[in-house]
């Protein structure tokens, strides 16, 4: 295995290029897609942990990081279905009312 | 041991260059097919790391359930190609600039701040596998697991619920209509 400061460093390469596309990007979609990259970036430190003291807690952390994400994919993609239906447009520049 | 830095260096190129063309491409269909390359990656990076049960629901769980749920919505709305009409032109070198020092902190924070870690050592044999993680998730984990069933539960109500509002309000207002013109 590859010293553990390679994956940290990897990990926060992958969160920074997350946390970018949330703020550069104006579609809402690829805004939701980024956030997911974050998780992503995440449960892999999560894993490298576990490896690293020999310690099953943090797969199991990232099974429940996976069911949270599965969830919160799916309540978010009905709300942007739901924003497109009443706005046609889901550029999250033109969606500053709170009462549609 | 020097294989292992090369097939790290090569997994690391080809996940930060998806995540890159995740973030620079115009279409979003790409986009998502980027990610989908980049959640690949990781699951290889996390069968080296000797967790072959999470690598393998990573493929089936992200890659192919949510990134399917995604590219789904991307056709159904036809949103391809947004126009890239943007009303805040500062924003972006902003946003460069911030990701830039999150990462200068980050790097900070993890090579120089940070203590010397521990180097692994070998595992067990079965670290990982399905029935060491099924043993540690039904035993220490039970509680969770069962409130992750009913957040699981929620979220389809709460997903049905977000979709038929707007046509049920349609079908209200046009029955309030009829009843006035009555």
């Amino acid at each position: 295995m590859v010293p553990i400061e390679y994956y940290l460093g990897l990990s926060a390469i992958l969160f920074t290029l997350g946390a970018l596309g949330v703020l550069i990007r104006r579609n809402a979609i690829i805004i939701f897609m980024a956030v997911e990259l974050m998780l992503n970036s995440a449960n892999l430190l999560f894993v490298a942990f576990a490896r690293l003291y020999e310690s099953m807690d943090g797969q199991i952390f990232v099974f429940f990081v996976m069911a949270v994400a599965a969830a919160e994919v799916a309540v978010g993609l009905a709300l942007i279905v739901a924003i497109f239906h009443t706005k046609r447009s889901i550029n999250v520049d033109e969606i500053n009312l709170l009462k549609g | 041991m020097i294989s292992d830095f090369v097939l790290f260096a090569i997994l690391a190129f080809v996940a930060i260059a998806s995540a890159l063309g995740m973030l620079l491409s115009r279409s979003a269909i790409y986009s998502a097919l980027n990610l989908i390359l980049n959640f690949i990656t990781v699951a290889i990076f996390y069968l080296l790391l000797d967790a072959p049960f999470i690598a393998l629901t990573q493929v089936t769980v992200y890659a192919g359930a949510i990134m399917v749920l995604f590219l789904f919505v991307i056709m159904l709305l036809g949103v391809e190609s947004l126009r890239s009409k943007t009303t805040l032109s500062w924003q972006q070198p902003v946003a460069i600039a911030l990701a830039v020092i999150l990462l200068i902190e980050a790097v900070y924070v993890i090579f120089i701040r940070s203590g010397i870690l521990p180097q692994a050592v070998e595992v067990v044999d079965g670290f990982g596998s399905p029935k060491a993680v099924g043993e540690v998730l039904f035993n220490e984990y039970l509680l969770p697991f069962e409130v992750t069933s009913i957040l699981l539960l929620v979220a389809i109500v709460g997903a049905i619920l977000l979709t038929m509002r707007q046509h049920t309000g349609r079908e209200y207002l046009e029955m309030e209509k009829t009843d006035g013109t009555d």
